[in-house]
């Protein structure tokens, strides 16, 4: 079995969010870690590897800096890294991006190809169906299992309050929730592996079937008008005590805050 | 001179990083109180590989550097100096003299397994008279037909009663120097637990570091097969030296880790805090202090990286030495590591003195660090031997 995994390098939002004087984001100025989604994506394909056996790709559009991101997925255990980078697809929006990526994906065989919902920097969830709509097969979104059944995966699509079974004929598309898995640490011996091993590198002239109009800032349809950062909650913790230990814990709590 | 690190280098820190944070820390306190020691997080450890990171993959182990060993100690020790010195020992103590003087017979049988992590290893040199003093050895081991027969005992020995393979220093004999001095000598054995006349004595209750399983071993009549004798007969205290030289890297790491770890803590203390109106860190005592901690934090972690580099000269060359940066290291980061961590105590106040907070038992456990593998005062030795010479 082929499996391609689309991956993305975004900026760390832990360590603030940073904006160019044109209000987008400075991403030169941001550290940067590999989408959780798309982590999540990943960890379902190495699964997938040691369970039935596969070979793992990713891919990535970016700078080239986003080669960090591809020698963490081959740290892990992806077999293969290609990034796609070009002056000319720069300032890409969705539908440039997915463009470009199905154009990539067009050079290579798979049976399945898995992305991530959606990643943290744009909070579109688009790129991943879109890809699957160029290449003219089924996508199964928000997926929180996946399993293979012959030439077909079957899939549970989370709801907020239930999920669906979808089963799809593969080559499909499907995209990863974060929730989905918990993603395996890289080892010492396979970063030091990962960073010997060859990185593909196409630009715009490897890009299959794709048509100029609609790659880069000039085939992107959206234009941002200004990026925000938002206030966030954060993910609070979560324990699961009797009500008794439940006050000790929260007073215990406010008091290691100087809250009381 | 480049003090920067490789992309890998930074990469496999930021893998150590997260492991310690959402593994080891969650458990810190607890094996703390408890003094039990962290077998789950031993075995996540070895399925990553952590436990034979500088040994070559064909011996089962990851065939990384000597400086990311030592950059996996400092990051486990930043959140448990329980789980780095465990660690710690097994790799430089047991592992690491296995590599360099077993057989290939010994190094299949033994540092594959040790190094993928299915099993742990000690290392047994220290005696109730024999501390500092190496040669004051009492333990015997004679050869009888094809195995020799072990008897006397070891004391304060790490990972004691969890490991499963032992390397355990004896008198072999006695020579005569050309003054006619007699010296004894002293040779080197793997030991496996589970050998019949091999058996634990008291568990020892100490100040810090308290999950790390410390144990007297016992042997009477403890037979083991002559195959096991590691390097020649003889050479055990050149293979003791050398093992302590490498396992001082380990305790250096150890040391800076639990700095790091009370700096990074009292920074974050120090910003919430507040008294008379305002934030501790707008003090200027606060800031002074923390400047000089975080200096002194720097300047360990430049000497534990340069000792790093130099035995990773040796693992290519085998002739590097590197005894005077190991010590000057351990020296440095053990001392910088008590002072840093007693500074976190006092700069977080009453609260740094109760064990809610992390700073106290990271200055409990920095204590051991100016003793064990060689004190304070054995490394001045060391390091004014070579100058002096």
């Amino acid at each position: 079995m082929k499996i391609i995994v689309c991956i993305k390098q975004v900026p760390d939002t832990k360590g603030g969010v940073k904006f160019n004087p044109d209000g987008t984001l400075n991403r030169a100025a941001m550290l940067t870690i590999m989408n959780p989604d798309d982590k999540a994506g990943l960890e379902a394909a190495l699964r997938l590897k040691d369970q039935y056996g596969a070979e793992v790709t990713v891919i990535t559009m970016g700078l080239p800096k986003a080669e960090e991101v591809l020698r963490e997925a081959l740290a892990m255990g992806a077999d293969k890294g290609i990034l796609v980078t070009d002056r000319v697809l720069g300032g890409a929006d969705t539908w440039a991006t997915s463009s470009t990526l199905a154009g990539a994906i067009r050079n290579l065989d798979y049976d399945l190809i898995i992305t991530g919902r959606q990643a943290i920097d744009g909070d579109t969830a688009q790129v991943g169906p879109q890809i699957s709509e160029h290449l003219n097969i089924p996508v199964i979104s928000y997926a929180q299992k996946i399993e293979i059944d012959g030439d077909s995966v079957i899939v549970e699509r989370q709801y907020d309050d239930r999920y669906h079974v979808v089963k799809a004929k593969m080559p499909c598309l499907i995209t990863a929730l974060a929730e989905l898995n918990a993603p395996r640490y890289m080892t010492p011996g396979g970063i030091f592996d990962a960073f010997k091993a060859d990185i593909t590198v196409w630009g715009r002239a490897n890009l299959v079937d794709v048509d100029d109009s609609n790659l880069g800032l000039k085939g992107s349809p959206t234009q941002i008008a200004k990026a925000s950062d938002k206030v966030r909650k954060g993910t609070g913790e979560k324990v699961n005590l009797d009500a008794d230990a439940s006050v000790e814990y929260i007073v215990g709590k406010l008091k290691e805050k100087h809250v009381i | 001179m480049d003090f920067t690190l490789s992309k890998e280098h930074e990469m496999v820190r930021t893998l150590f990083k997260e492991f310690a944070q959402n593994e080891v820390k969650p458990l810190a306190q607890e094996v703390d109180e408890t003094e039990n020691f962290p077998r789950e997080t031993v075995e996540k450890m070895a399925k990553l590989g952590f436990m034979g990171i500088p040994i070559p993959k064909e011996y089962g182990g990851q065939g990384c550097d000597i400086l990311t060993y030592a950059m996996c100690v400092e990051e486990l020790s930043k959140v448990c100096g329980t789980t780095g010195v465990i660690v710690s020992a097994h790799t430089s103590l047991c592992c690491d003299p296995i590599l360099t003087f077993g057989t290939e017979e010994q190094k299949q049988k033994y540092l594959v397994p040790l190094a993928k992590g299915e099993k742990l290893g000690a290392f047994g040199l220290t005696e109730p008279g024999a501390g500092t003093d190496a040669q004051g050895q009492q333990t015997k081991a004679v050869l009888d037909g094809d195995e020799y027969v072990l008897n006397g005992s070891k004391i304060f020995i790490t990972n004691g009663k969890e490991a499963d393979v032992y390397v355990i220093f004896a008198i072999t004999g006695v020579t005569t120097d050309a003054k006619g001095r007699s010296k004894k000598t002293i040779s080197a054995f793997i030991v496996e637990k589970g050998t019949p006349g091999f058996t634990f004595g008291v568990k020892e209750k100490k100040m810090g570091i308290r999950g790390s399983s410390t144990y007297e071993l016992i042997f009477q009549d403890c037979r083991i097969p002559k195959a096991n004798l590691l390097g020649k007969d003889g050479e055990g205290f050149k293979i003791a030296m050398h093992t302590l030289d490498g396992g001082r890297i380990g305790i250096a790491a150890q040391a800076l880790g639990l700095a790091e770890g009370a700096l990074e803590n009292t920074i974050s203390y120090t910003k919430e805090r507040k008294q008379f109106g305002k934030a501790i860190a707008a003090f200027q005592n606060t800031q002074f202090q923390i400047a000089d901690m975080a200096t002194k934090c720097q300047a360990a972690q430049y000497l534990v990286y340069a000792a790093a580099r130099k035995k990773d000269e040796y693992q290519k060359d085998h002739k590097t030495v590197y005894s005077v940066e190991a010590a000057m290291a351990k020296l440095y980061a053990a001392e910088v590591a008590m002072e840093v961590t007693t500074k976190a105590v006092q700069l977080h106040g009453g609260y740094g003195y109760t064990r809610e907070y992390d700073v106290e038992r990271m200055m409990r456990d920095a204590k051991i660090t100016e003793i064990y593998e060689g004190t304070s005062e054995v490394q001045r030795m060391v390091i004014s031997a070579a100058l002096l010479k």
